[in-house]
């Protein structure tokens, strides 16, 4: 960090997530769907972060909750230092000019029905940003920035490849040059070259406008090469969040390091370890007590299985590594 | 179709493929492959257009005159000469009666065509009533079906209730209606109206809740478009596939309904002609003249055939669009 | 290529076409490899390439608008391209076992796993029910399911994504087949499961010498996996070679931009392969990859380079290479 911290343009406090399973005849709330329990995190201006985890995690649900896609259970985001939550709806629809999403499905991320200018363009009209002939060459130079010809504006979603597709997603989410965007699961439906292709505009985009990603994936290899910082989650919760280097090179929590550990590099002479993960990632409706990681743990004592960890911190910092593991507590 | 390949010079990105093909475009390609489809297509243009010409051939410039009585005609069978007893006013065009006389001698080709008009209004304004009503209940509880009303969810409220409705007993309910209000033909449309909406509400409702969860819908929530516009012009257009189909096929039944109505007496009185109280009058003298029942029941039949023939090519070529990859 | 005699499956020359009404489209061209007992090759490369319509032409399972329109393909020696429906089922499951991608969909779920299981050791091994029982008892407890007494009875809903896919490997390997055919099998996967399914298929290879053909787009799980590597293009066959070389020396300039695009430590940038991969409808007439290719030469769009080999266990499609070993 520099000498005078900038307060950081994202700040999610103790978020939650819970969805209501109801059953019975006159559908009353049997159990909750844990989603989200109880994450913090920080995010620079024009910084990436990378969230990771397997499937049910809660990484998606994060995601959507920070922009409000989805109403929170409980906890706090600041955006800019203005509480989300408490704004009222029109405030709201104001906001999100400065905070978009990409999605993964590059197939139903775009309206079948309208034309690529319509779908690009829209959002400019609604908020009357702009209008006629500004908002026709304001779409073409969006869609030239993301590497389409302008021509395209009068075509359909269903006359382009899965790659021009989220080409055109991007477009649309820089329409109203937001300050951050949440990237979920954005370049895992594309073929590698096509990935690379959408990587490195992400890259020079974030460099050009200065944008912070929270960038969502189950691919650790794409989220090193694009990410600062890293933080890995593990049934609602986040574990670990340390520099994307540190991360991989040095992991502190137990699932960190199964999770690098099973990630299959494409090098042949690396040789992958033996310590394989067993069993099955838990359902977040009914989490373990304690650590959610203590019935898959190799180093479980028995303090994990009754008592959340608390969090740990190593390093200062742009090198801060944050840990939350019983094997790491000071106390140990 | 031409075919060309698309280069953006400048990033050397080819589009994908060939034709640039605007929805509609695409709906037709696949509609005319289907060649009953297409059969029952033309039939119904043809009908549409013989109902709205009825109104100027019966009514304003009478050259088909459905009304008249020549009793010395009663009885003849289709393609006859008029008798030369008639006066000079009652004479049919062209001096032949098309389909034949009735009981009273009146030309069935013109009440034929004057029918035509009456039955397809109250199929369309019927169908146009119950559409309306299907896509407001079924799209309320589709995009705000969790929102809790007192103790009970609009989701729950507005199926429930259509459950209800449908357990009643629809024909037997129009029967009631009718029979206690005063007969005319806008009861009826209204009646069959309110009373057929159910099966939209379901479609509109399950497409909803599908489209609710399509990454597009979410994109517009999250681009801050208000409410109105990502149901109207979001979600709409995308899920009025099945409920144009049904609407197609609604039509058919809706002047099946009539058609039923007339035939127990309850349906529009005369001296308006409706294809089903020509078959209703028709059906006391089937051995005499058969061609009073046969030719509104032949045409009852091939008007159902062709709407349901256009339902199932639209609903063929409509659905691999949204199901596409 | 290997002795002949060591060969549990030959494809020589296979095409695959399809005829639409937008044309005739030739999915897989000239497409040529084989597999012996107990090694692992890897088909791969990015969507579209026909890679899967391979592998459902292997098992015959190639329906209209599609056919095979050439080429053979030998299992131990036996004919397969124009083999009697009657003959192949007599083969699929039982001398063929194959898995799919997504597990979630691939288990009937209105049958519990034990039959699912069992279905294909009575109708292949002629065994009763009851019979099977003890023999699916020992497959579930060799892909690794715990308690196998209390799944066996379970229905797919109640497992999760790994252990359908432990299900699905049960019953493709119940009549020890002489190859394993697997479509892209973990890309549904979570990488913890991942590792664990991976780790499983080799143990299973090493136990039963069994041969696998592994299709994927996961150059990670290749480089860690299969012994040799054919990479597709487009419906044909770029580069063939064993695991390392095509890593450490790859002579293709498709494998060559495809490794460099991949996001891994020590690639500051990732250089991508600029354009798109073309449709079967519009595949440029010569070399399909001359539109995107930086070492294009000028004889690339007008003819087809044929694969030629360049070392022992080596073979490129190239006209860069073909020009050193002009006749």
């Amino acid at each position: 960090m520099k000498n005078a911290p900038t307060p950081p343009l994202l700040s999610v406090r103790n978020l939650k997530k819970y969805f209501p399973i109801s059953s019975g005849f006159f559908s009353q709330v049997s159990s909750w769907v844990k989603a989200v329990d109880d994450i913090s995190f920080d995010i620079d201006a024009g910084e990436t972060l990378g969230l990771v985890g397997e499937s049910g995690c809660g990484k998606t649900t994060a995601g959507r909750v920070l922009l409000r896609l989805l109403e929170p259970t409980d906890g706090t985001i600041h955006f800019e230092g203005n509480n989300l939550l408490k704004m009222g709806s029109a405030e709201l629809r104001r906001r999100r000019c400065q905070m978009q999403i990409i999605f993964q499905d590059p197939y139903s991320s775009l309206n079948p029905r309208m034309t690529v200018g319509n779908i690009v363009g829209e959002a400019l009209k609604v908020h009357g940003i702009a209008t006629g002939i500004e908002l026709e060459q304001r779409i073409g130079k969006l869609l030239d920035r993301v590497g389409l010809s302008p021509s395209y504006r009068s075509r359909y979603p269903h006359e382009f490849s899965g790659g021009q597709r989220q080409r055109i997603g991007i477009a649309r989410a820089l329409a109203l040059h937001p300050k951050f965007i949440v990237c979920d699961e954005a370049v895992s439906a594309l073929d590698v070259s096509i990935q690379a292709q959408i990587i490195n505009l992400l890259c020079d985009l974030q460099t050009e406008f200065n944008l912070a990603y929270l960038f969502i994936s189950h691919d650790l290899n794409v989220v090193q090469h694009i990410a600062k910082r890293v933080a890995v989650m593990y049934v609602g919760k986040i574990v670990e969040i340390a520099p994307a280097k540190t991360l991989f090179n040095s992991p502190k929590h137990p699932y960190t390091q199964a999770l690098i550990a099973a990630n299959p590099i494409p090098n042949p002479s690396i040789k992958h370890e033996a310590k394989l993960l067993e069993g099955d990632v838990p359902s977040p409706v009914n989490p373990p007590a304690g650590c959610r990681f203590h019935s898959r743990c190799a180093n479980a004592m028995e303090k994990c299985k009754n008592l959340e960890p608390p969090l740990t911190e190593f390093g200062k910092g742009e090198a801060k590594q944050l840990v939350w593991c019983h094997l790491h507590t000071s106390s140990n | 179709m031409e075919e060309q390949i698309l280069m953006d010079e400048k990033n050397n990105l080819p589009a994908k493929l060939v034709l640039s093909e605007t929805p509609f475009g695409e709906f037709w390609r696949i509609f005319q492959k289907d060649k009953l489809a297409l059969l029952g297509l033309v039939t119904l243009f043809l009908l549409i257009i013989a109902a709205l010409a009825s109104k100027a051939l019966t009514e304003w410039t009478v050259v088909f005159d459905p009304a008249t009585v020549r009793l010395v005609d009663k009885f003849l069978p289709p393609l006859s000469y008029a008798s030369e007893l008639l006066p000079v006013e009652d004479i049919p065009r062209f001096g032949i009666y098309l389909l034949g006389t009735d009981e009273l001698g009146r030309d069935v080709f013109a009440r034929m065509l004057q029918g035509s008009f009456v039955s397809l209004s109250i199929g369309f304004v019927a169908v146009g009533i119950s559409t309306f009503i299907g896509i407001l209940l079924g799209g309320l509880a589709g995009f705000y079906g969790n929102v809790r009303f007192l103790f009970i969810s609009v989701d729950t409220l507005i199926m429930r209730f259509t459950d209800v409705m449908l357990c009643f007993p629809t024909f037997f309910l129009i029967l009631t209606v009718v029979a206690l209000l005063p007969p005319s033909i806008y009861n009826i449309m209204i009646i069959i109206g309110i009373t057929s909406w159910m099966g939209t509400t379901r479609f509109v409702r399950a497409e909803f809740l599908a489209l609710r969860e399509q990454d597009f819908v979410v994109a517009a929530k999250a681009l801050g478009l208000p409410a109105w516009r990502i149901i109207f012009l979001h979600m709409v257009p995308n899920a009025i596939a099945p409920v144009l189909v049904s609407a197609i096929i609604g039509v058919a039944s809706a002047i099946l309904t009539e058609s039923a109505l007339s035939f127990l007496g309850f349906g529009v009185q005369p001296p308006y002609a409706t294809w089903g109280n020509i078959l209703a009058d028709g059906k006391n003298f089937i051995f005499d003249a058969p061609w009073l029942f046969f030719i509104p029941g032949v045409a009852i039949l091939v008007i159902v055939l062709a709407f349901n023939l256009v339902g199932e090519g639209m609903r063929e070529a409509l659905n691999p669009k949204l199901r596409r990859r | 290529m290997q002795a002949k005699t060591d060969c549990v499956l030959e494809v020589n020359n296979l095409h695959v076409s399809f005829f639409t009404d937008r044309g005739k489209l030739r999915v897989v061209q000239n497409v040529a490899f084989n597999i012996c007992a107990g090694e692992t090759v890897a088909l791969v490369g990015e969507s579209g390439c026909g890679k899967s319509v391979t592998a459902l032409a292997i098992m015959g399972l190639i329906e209209e608008p599609g056919i095979i329109t050439g080429g053979q393909i030998r299992l131990k020696g036996q004919e397969l391209v124009g083999l009697p429906l009657a003959k192949y089922q007599q083969i699929r499951g039982h001398r063929i076992g194959m898995i799919f991608q997504e597990p979630m969909t691939s288990l009937n779920p209105v049958f519990k796993i034990g039959t699912q299981i069992g279905e294909v050791l009575v109708h292949h091994s002629k065994m009763t029910e009851r019979e099977a029982r003890p023999e699916v008892l020992r497959l579930l407890k060799k892909v690794g399911i715990s308690s196998p007494h209390r799944r066996i009875d379970q229905y797919p809903h109640e497992l999760s994504g790994g252990m359908k896919q432990r299900v699905m490997i049960a019953i493709a390997l119940a009549c020890q087949p002489d190859i394993l055919i697997a479509d892209e099998p973990t890309t549904a996967l979570d990488v913890t499961i991942q590792a664990q399914i991976l780790r499983l298929l080799k143990q299973l290879q090493d136990d039963m010498g069994m041969a696998i053909l592994l299709i994927t787009h996961n150059l990670g799980v290749v480089a860690h996996f299969a012994n040799r590597v054919v990479v597709m293009y487009a419906g044909e066959i770029a580069e063939h070679t064993d695991v390392r070389t095509l890593f450490h020396k790859p002579q293709h300039p498709y494998t060559q931009a495809l490794l460099k695009a991949l996001p891994i430590p020590g690639h500051e940038r990732l250089v991508p392969i600029q354009g798109t991969v073309p449709m079967p409808l519009e595949y440029p007439s010569g070399c399909r990859f001359c539109t995107r290719c930086p070492a294009v030469m000028k004889c690339c769009p007008q003819k087809s380079p044929s694969l030629q080999k360049i070392e022992p266990c080596h073979y490129v499609a190239c006209w860069l290479y073909q020009m050193k070993n002009a006749p």
